[in-house]
């Protein structure tokens, strides 16, 4: 009996309202304290997107938007231009894509509406193992593997076959756009693969029966009713994956090339904005120079925010339609 | 007529299907032949001098990268540090206290900061901590990574404790507990597992950045001296080491990307399993 | 350690008020004095007002949807913890007006049960000491007794007694629900209300919960919510009829049952809707 008095005592107690009896509730610290991270994290985009601002300033007023479509990269001479980034970045991440998307919805599509769920959760859970393999190691292996093949094999047939367009003619040194395009293709194809997955196992299976039970086979299953389905989820990671390919940095900076001129050939070096960045920051002397490559990262970061927000809102869109 | 019909329907159809499954072969074989090359190579090139020794002044052969290891600790220590703490107290803001719209505001926010390319938050952390004191730190390195760790904190606490059953909060509010003790002695215990795991899985994340890295902790070929002096880090040294002109160095590289990659896999192996057993398990 | 048929409450319930309610609240242990409640634009209770009487069982039976469970959530204030709801009305728990009080107090004097079992991913001893840490008991010789005592209190002692360091959810679900119970009574709430609590267990666990809450009723005040009317009839002292938001009626469980003021109650029991 004496200790339910105890508890009596002590539970049958108005907690009191002052100011200390409140903050041992714990509401009083916690709110305030998690709500301040959260502001914190907005704080940090703004300051992001200061910092860039203010720092290229300098190229602003110097060039102006002519900047963008200024052919000319020569710290020598002061002359800076991002044509040339942009193009390469463009031209990367279009190989990038051309190759991936392809190949991972249809790996998608095996994945998802062909292999037996045990395999394929097991194949998807490889696939995003290899989507957590840091970047500057598929440089490396950018470097010293798919390099030569691509020098031995790739580069001879596609020459045979189509070496009458400019976009494959031209001497070929190993470090290319072709070789950017496509180790960042490598890189995209577990993303798209797994999110173009989720996608389509996300489509209604009385979509899948109602359609075999008409008569269509697995495949004019596939083809004309769960991919319209889930087609606008599938651009969205198309998107997404762009996104990536824009902004990726080490394996474009490795295999690139780092020349920075507008050629029409696959096979030629280019430079892309994020290599850019990541090769001549540090050494980079003059605010001049500088504020240049920082508004080559505000570009870059302009460009990512756009193409992400349409991914998101393209995953939002389908995912809602198909609940 | 109808009989032919169906054949080709039929030839289409194994057709199309097997070249999915081709694809699925071919993406999933030039991977692991990728990766299988890095182990194999990479396995080939590590020795006990990579864990215990500096690296050698150009020209010498041999040494180690034990200096960039410690140096990747201490970087990822500090991105820990400002990451993990800012992202999941705003996570918990947005499962337990935010209303619907703030919240949706917030996710976008986030959404947007984990698109923002890692050189990017680069040139950030340079401006912010380099350029202030005046050098390249494994402060700086820290907190460019640091940055990064924040989105992939606030959704997975979020998710988590989304996941966490409302009658959980119920019983523990019933019992007298406030709003803050029902979070901290009910949701977050009830959630913990998936917290860990997701935090795992953001660390090897950064682990493996490079570009936010490249100036902002730099590099060092020597022992860093303190937190505001440069330091070498595991990945910026297999960027050098594999552009440098040395088959040495490129021995050291795989070493490096060997070491790195199975740091990075184990973590993520370890953090999916918890993940998939654990009770408040949810799928995204 | 404390026997379990002590009533431990009693000398609570009769110990306060200084005011004019005193003479009632010996009998009369909950009052609400019209209570309306709004989910948003839509009202969900209208007008309730009645008196729960001290130390009996107290049964609120009707259709689902009827406004019986948010009533009961009302009373110990739950329904707070839902975003965009209003409660109007007075609530007076020993002649005080509930609604004005701190809400962790009233949900430590006022407890809860749940229709679905919901044990914390804890062992069964934390579970139990969960209601007496959060508030503030810190003697561990404190605990350990009231831990006994509300498992003894909710029959689970000699079942769980060996495994107090097992996890909660390894219990079946009869077992989970006592322990629920057990962990509500380990606060000594002088209210305990109960939502359905056997709705999800099979007849057997459903007899054994119902005999525990026939032994603890001289020490606390039970309100229970059932859809089951046999479940009424066999538990509570007192039992209200609630219809789209309106309580109906409120009587002695035999006068519902056998000779009811309205019409709507005698249709409902003698199962002509709902």
């Amino acid at each position: 009996m004496a200790s339910s008095t105890y508890i009596s005592d002590l539970l049958r107690r108005e907690p009191s309202k002052t100011f200390w009896g409140r903050l041992k509730g714990g509401d009083e610290l916690s709110y305030p304290i998690t709500l301040a991270c959260t502001v914190s994290i907005l704080l940090i985009v703004a300051l992001i997107v200061a910092e860039l601002w203010s720092h290229s300033q300098a190229t602003v007023q110097k060039f102006g938007l002519g900047f963008l479509t200024s052919r000319t990269w020569d710290p020598n001479d002061g002359v800076f231009g991002a044509l040339p980034f942009i193009y390469g970045t463009c031209v990367t991440s279009a190989v990038a894509l051309l190759i991936a998307i392809p190949l991972g919805v249809a790996a998608a599509i095996f994945l998802a509406e062909m292999a037996p769920p045990k395999a394929s959760n097991l194949l998807t859970f490889l696939i995003e193992l290899l989507a957590a393999v840091p970047s500057v190691i598929y440089g490396l292996l950018g470097i010293f593997v798919l390099l030569p093949i691509i020098r031995d094999y790739l580069v001879p047939a596609l020459r045979a076959a189509f070496g009458y367009v400019p976009l494959f003619s031209g001497p070929f040194y190993g470090v290319s756009l072709l070789s950017a395009g496509l180790v960042l293709s490598v890189m995209v194809v577990p993303f798209i693969i797994s999110v173009s997955r989720e996608v389509l196992l996300a489509v209604p299976t009385d979509q899948r029966e109602a359609a075999l039970a008409l008569g269509a086979t697995k495949w004019e299953t596939t083809w004309d009713i769960v991919l319209p389905n889930a087609s606008t989820g599938i651009l969205g990671s198309v998107f997404l994956s762009l996104a990536r390919a824009l902004g990726e940095t080490m394996a474009v900076t490795m295999v690139i090339g780092n020349t920075p001129k507008i050629a029409a050939s696959l096979f030629s070096p280019g430079y892309s904005i994020a290599a850019v960045i990541a090769n001549e920051f540090a050494e980079a002397s003059g605010t001049l120079y500088i504020s240049s490559l920082i508004f080559l990262g505000l570009v870059l970061f302009g460009l990512t925010i756009v193409i992400n927000a349409i991914a998101r809102i393209l995953i939002i869109v389908t995912t809602r339609t198909a609940a | 007529m109808t009989q032919e019909i169906s054949l080709r329907r039929r030839i289409t159809n194994v057709v199309m299907l097997s070249l999915t499954g081709f694809c699925t072969v071919l993406v999933i074989g030039v991977l692991f032949f990728i990766l299988g090359y890095l182990f194999v190579h990479g396995a080939r090139s590590l020795n006990l001098a990579f864990f215990t020794q500096l690296p050698k002044p150009s020209g010498e052969t041999g040494g180690g990268m034990a200096n960039a290891i410690v140096g990747s600790g201490k970087v990822l220590l500090i991105a820990v540090l400002i990451g993990v703490p800012i992202g999941s107290l705003a996570g918990i803001f947005l499962a337990e206290y935010s209303n619907k719209t703030f919240a949706f505001t917030i996710r976008y926010v986030v959404d947007l900061l984990n698109g923002i390319p890692s050189i990017v938050i680069g040139i950030v952390a340079y401006s912010l901590v380099v350029l202030p004191m005046k050098h390249y730190s494994t402060l700086a390195g820290g907190v460019a990574l640091g940055i990064m760790m924040i989105p992939i904190a606030v959704r997975t606490t979020e998710e988590f404790l989304l996941a966490v059953p409302n009658s959980l909060r119920e019983g523990a509010m019933a019992l007298g507990a406030t709003k803050a003790k029902t979070i901290f002695t009910v949701v977050v215990p009830a959630a913990i597992s998936g917290l860990i795991s997701g935090m795992m899985l953001n660390l090897a994340r950064v682990a493996g950045e490079t570009a936010p890295l490249l100036f902002t902790a730099l590099g060092n070929m020597f022992w860093s001296k303190g937190w505001l002096q440069p330091v070498a880090t595991l990945p910026v040294m297999i960027y050098n080491y594999a552009l440098a002109p040395a088959e040495d160095l490129h021995q050291q590289a795989w070493a490096a990307g060997f070491v790195l990659l199975a740091l990075v896999l184990a973590i993520n192996i370890t953090a999916r399993l918890i993940i998939a057993r654990g009770p408040a398990s949810s799928r995204r | 350690m404390a026997t379990p048929q002590q009533p431990a409450l009693k000398d609570i319930t009769s110990a306060p008020a200084s005011n004019a309610a005193v003479s009632r609240s010996r009998l009369c242990k909950l009052s609400a004095k019209n209570i309306n409640f709004f989910y948003g634009s839509f009202q969900a209770l209208y007008g309730i007002s009645l008196d729960i009487e001290a130390n009996k069982v107290t049964a609120f039976i009707g259709p689902s949807g009827c406004g019986k469970s948010t009533f009961l959530r009302t009373m110990n204030r739950m329904n707070e913890a839902l975003r965009n709801t209003r409660v109007e009305g007075e609530l007076l728990i020993d002649g005080e007006n509930l609604l004005a009080m701190d809400v962790t107090y009233v949900r430590r004097r006022v407890g809860m049960v749940f229709q679905k079992s919901n044990p914390f991913p804890k062992t069964i001893f934390d579970n139990v000491a969960y209601g007496l840490r959060v508030n503030g008991v810190t003697k561990k010789s404190v605990i350990e007794e009231a831990v006994e005592r509300s498992l003894t209190h909710a029959a689970l002692w000699t079942e769980v007694k060996d495994k107090l360091q097992k996890p909660a959810t390894a219990l079946s679900g009869g077992q989970q629900q006592r322990l629920c119970i057990a962990r509500a009574l380990a606060v000594e709430p002088e209210v305990l209300l109960l939502d359905e609590p056997c709705s999800a267990l099979d007849p057997i666990a459903t007899l054994k919960i119902e005999e525990l809450l026939f032994q603890i009723k001289d020490m606390t005040t039970i309100v229970i919510v059932t859809h089951n009317m046999q479940q009424a009839a066999r538990l509570a002292d007192r039992t209200g009829f609630f219809l789209l938001g309106k309580l109906i009626e409120i009587d002695d469980t035999r006068t519902i049952f056998q000779n009811p003021a309205k019409k709507e109650t005698e249709d409902y029991v003698t199962g002509r809707f709902g």
